[in-house]
């Protein structure tokens, strides 16, 4: 009953009744172009009217690498940090029992739910210059990765739970019975299992950090070549008016997230083939 | 006993990450009692945020789930070519970063866009103004729906509409009896998020809005002006109506997470 073949996505359906709904696909794909698809064209062919003379000097400015580059590091660590916790809390809330473990489920979304302005203002009201706890870290780079983990906390541990959920208790039973250790029971039975959750998991909260913008701005001080992310990179160019600046670095924004989403696509065509 | 670490190691996170900081602002919001913070969120700008960030919301938000529905059924029962590709741009908004949404606004819709000189010409004004902040936080909150909804279409298949169609029913009969119950708590699932996001949202409306205090200035913008003009029990107070409008967003999602299992 608790196979994971369950959870392998959709059985192939016979055609809908009516055919293709085509009204609907008219109304999806128009909506998708107009609100999307035509701003993203408009963003692209501003970004390359001046031919590769203004775009690649736009990109390699010293101010842009090195948002880029913080912006980047930054996500790395704080996809590896998810990886680790995000799976720990996906664990505890699946297979460990205490009171209160509804209310912590719930909790797990109040990134998702919260404003990421008021989520940056929330952490400099514990870690800021009026800390209560005597740790002020305003503007430095650890506040970054802070912010960063608090917006993109849900995205690992929401894609983790419901695979483990499904994940087939026997096969871990016979491993024991057979004489495994608890470790070696999760290297190789279980983690194989969470891998693709695990990996899609990370790679949103990869893309989310890579773009993140409200939660970091306050807390990060904006110093440019020590404390300023891509996205408010992107954003200061705006109001000091050097659009090429902004629309070159946005391009690059976009070409990762698009790539992001691509890899996701893979892994997860990946993990449905390995379970059928 | 590793039981117990994990468990102690994960809930520590989740508290010094999440509850305590935000413990942290409900605390300093009312440390001098509940009046301050009650007249920080009714002065006339704060009022005016509010009541823009609530209308944006109002508009998006039906736009979006009715979007959401079709472009759902179109993703599901629908075959055509660019399916992939619809299926792609669908999930786009939630990885690209809300500046870069926000800076295409501009370039098609601004002074130096695409469109720009026409609107101009002609009088229509959508970069700092309503129609510019509704455009991106509909880009912002589309996916949202059409996400909730993919899953659950698939899983119902067509045999009931099949037998529906059958019995005579029309198409919108069919519609109405039958595929809007069998999904509906997706779609309610899916209004929630919206709503979340568009209430909160912040980078994308940052950069079209303008920042005219009062006039097109939500809530989320008018807490960082308020933190930045060093009115700290403004930003606050108002942070903690969007965070008790968060809690709701809460509740709300475990309910309707409830009912969709059952």
């Amino acid at each position: 009953m608790a196979e994971p073949v369950a959870a392998a996505g959709a059985p192939a359906r016979s055609r809908g009744v009516r055919g293709s709904p085509t009204l609907g696909i008219g109304v999806a794909t128009g909506y998708l172009s107009l609100i999307v698809l035509l701003p993203l064209a408009a963003l692209i062919w501003q970004s390359g009217k001046g031919g590769s003379h203004s775009f690649w000097p736009a990109i390699s400015s010293p101010e842009a690498v090195s948002a880029i580059e913080l912006t980047l590091v930054a996500s790395v660590v704080v996809a590896a940090v998810n990886a680790v916790a995000g799976t720990a809390i996906a664990w505890v809330l699946v297979r460990d029992r205490f009171p209160g473990k509804g209310i912590v489920n719930a909790v797990i979304d109040l990134p998702f739910a919260l404003p990421t302005v008021v989520a940056g203002l929330t952490l400099l009201a514990l870690y800021g210059s009026q800390s209560p706890i005597g740790i002020n870290i305003a503007f430095t780079r650890t506040a970054i990765v802070l912010a960063l983990l608090f917006v993109t906390l849900p995205f690992v541990v929401r894609t983790v739970q419901p695979v483990l959920k499904e994940l087939d208790r026997e096969m871990e039973d016979a491993a024991a019975s057979l004489g495994a250790h608890k470790l070696s029971i999760f290297r190789r039975i279980i983690f194989p299992n969470l891998l693709p959750a695990i990996l899609s998991g990370v790679a949103l909260a990869f893309a989310r950090a890579v773009g993140e913008f409200g939660s970091v701005v306050l807390i990060s001080g904006n110093l440019p070549f020590k404390t300023q992310v891509a996205s408010v990179f992107v954003f200061s160019q705006i109001e000091s008016d050097d659009i090429r600046g902004a629309a070159a670095v946005s391009v690059l924004l976009l070409v990762i997230s698009f790539v992001i989403l691509l890899m996701i696509g893979a892994v997860r065509r990946w993990a449905t083939r390995h379970d059928v | 006993m590793s039981r117990y670490g994990l468990r102690f190691a994960a809930l520590a996170y989740l508290a010094m990450l999440l509850l305590v900081p935000l413990g942290m602002v409900f605390w300093r919001t009312f440390e001098h009692g509940f009046w301050p913070a009650f007249h920080a969120v009714t002065a006339p700008d704060a009022r005016s945020a509010l009541w823009l960030t609530v209308l944006i919301a109002l508009i998006v938000v039906p736009l979006n789930t009715i979007f959401g529905v079709v472009c759902a059924l179109a993703i599901v029962r629908g075959r055509f070519p660019g399916k992939g590709i619809v299926n792609a741009v669908v999930d786009l908004p939630l990885a690209l970063s809300p500046v870069v949404v926000g800076l295409a606004l501009l370039l098609l819709y601004g002074r130096l866009g695409w469109l720009g000189p026409w609107l101009g010409s002609h009088g229509i004004k959508i970069i700092y103004a309503l129609p510019g902040m509704v455009l991106a936080t509909i880009f912002v909150s589309l996916p949202f729906v059409v996400r909730e909804v993919v899953p659950v279409l698939r899983e119902i298949g067509t045999e009931q509409e099949q037998a529906a169609a059958t019995l005579g029913a029309s198409r919108f009969q069919i519609f109405r009896r039958v595929t809007l119950p069998a999904i509906r708590w997706g779609v309610a699932y899916g209004v929630v998020l919206t709503t979340a996001r568009a209430l909160g949202e912040f980078g994308a409306v940052s950069v079209v809005s303008g920042h005219i205090a009062g006039k097109t200035e939500t809530m989320t913008q008018y807490v960082q002006a308020q933190y930045e003009g060093f009115n700290t029990s403004g930003a606050y107070a108002a942070s903690v109506v969007l965070a008790l409008l968060a809690v709701i967003t809460l509740l709300a999602m475990t309910l309707f997470r409830r009912k969709e299992e059952t």
